[in-house]
């Protein structure tokens, strides 16, 4: 990683998303229906407005969601 | 009780930022089949709610494992209260999940939110542990790290000037609380469930008061004639 991207990404961390999103409640409270979303192929973002944003400005919340979609996905139920 | 109280503590207090779809939509009536089986067993009684609870348990603790596992590479000192950790969050999911039956709403399969249930407990319980006695760092260490970003050889001089602005911006702008939040989960990378333990508060009440410093900041650079929507809008 280059000191640049460095640079980009701690200014992505302090700004957060651009776009309007979801509170980590909702997050928590419609995340196994993203996942079942993901995973069936259909547009989860289009079901869900404001998931994907609250995913990439939270970490905690986004790495439940990383786990959640492997484990279901399969790299955990083998 | 342990178990239940923080998810519950959660939904109290998290408040919705933008209208979801979902919200106040019932009990879907196509629920599938092995999720209407799950429901039907554990609503029971007898030996067949008995054996359903045991198999519950067992599938979290499968997927608390599965957490922990994924977490083991990162706490490496974590290693020998790992399998201790994985079995108190598949005791803590179980009891959640048997208090909020009524609230799955078929919109997704019953093991898929199940699932969550373990997930989540594991992994607050995983960076609670990793920061057992060690001090939250104070907000003056933090300042460093964006001096030394904006200053650093590599940095480009427009996202120098951006950080300095951003700098001034968190003096300026924010109140002394929003600075703290920021200050402590984005300088200094404090877990979220950390800091809301150590403060006694939630983790959606922290994310509300980053959100909205995050806001107050974006605000102040386009009222101070900084152009925004640069790369790092795209960083996944």
């Amino acid at each position: 990683m280059t000191e640049l991207d460095e640079t980009g990404r701690l200014v992505a961390r302090l700004l957060g998303p651009a776009e309007p999103e979801v509170s980590c409640a909702t997050c928590f409270e419609e995340l196994d229906r993203y996942v079942d979303l993901e995973l069936s192929g259909a547009d989860a973002d289009a079901t869900l407005p404001g998931f994907r944003a609250h995913l990439e400005g939270c970490p905690a919340c986004r790495e439940e969601h990383e786990s959640l979609l492997a484990l279901v996905g399969g790299e955990g139920l083998a | 009780m342990s178990a239940v109280a923080p998810i519950v503590r959660r939904m109290e207090h998290g408040s919705s930022l933008a209208a979801s779809p979902g919200d106040g939509v019932g009990v879907e009536p196509s629920l599938d089949a092995d999720s209407r089986a799950w429901l039907q067993d554990l609503r029971g009684a007898g030996a067949a709610h008995d054996e359903a609870v045991a198999r519950l348990h067992a599938l979290l603790l499968r997927a608390a494992r599965f957490e922990t596992g994924r977490r083991r590479t990162a706490h490496p000192h974590l290693r020998g209260d790992l399998d201790d950790i994985a079995q108190e969050a598949a005791d803590d999911a179980l009891l959640a999940i048997l208090a909020r039956l009524d609230d799955f709403r078929g919109l997704s399969r019953f093991t898929t939110w199940a699932y969550k249930f373990a997930l989540y407990q594991a992994s607050v319980k995983v960076r609670l542990r990793s920061w057992q006695g060690r001090e939250v760092p104070v907000e003056d260490e933090a300042w460093s790290v964006l001096a030394s970003a904006a200053i650093g050889p590599g940095a480009a001089a427009e996202q120098s000037e951006l950080l300095r602005a951003i700098r001034d911006g968190i003096v300026d702008a924010l109140t002394p609380r929003q600075r703290s939040i920021l200050v402590a989960l984005v300088l200094n990378e404090v877990p979220i469930d950390v800091l809301a333990e150590r403060e006694g508060t939630t983790r959606g009440a922290l994310y509300k008061t980053l959100h909205d410093a995050r806001r107050k900041l974006r605000r102040y650079l386009e009222e101070s004639g900084h152009a925004l929507g640069g790369p790092w809008e795209e960083t996944p």
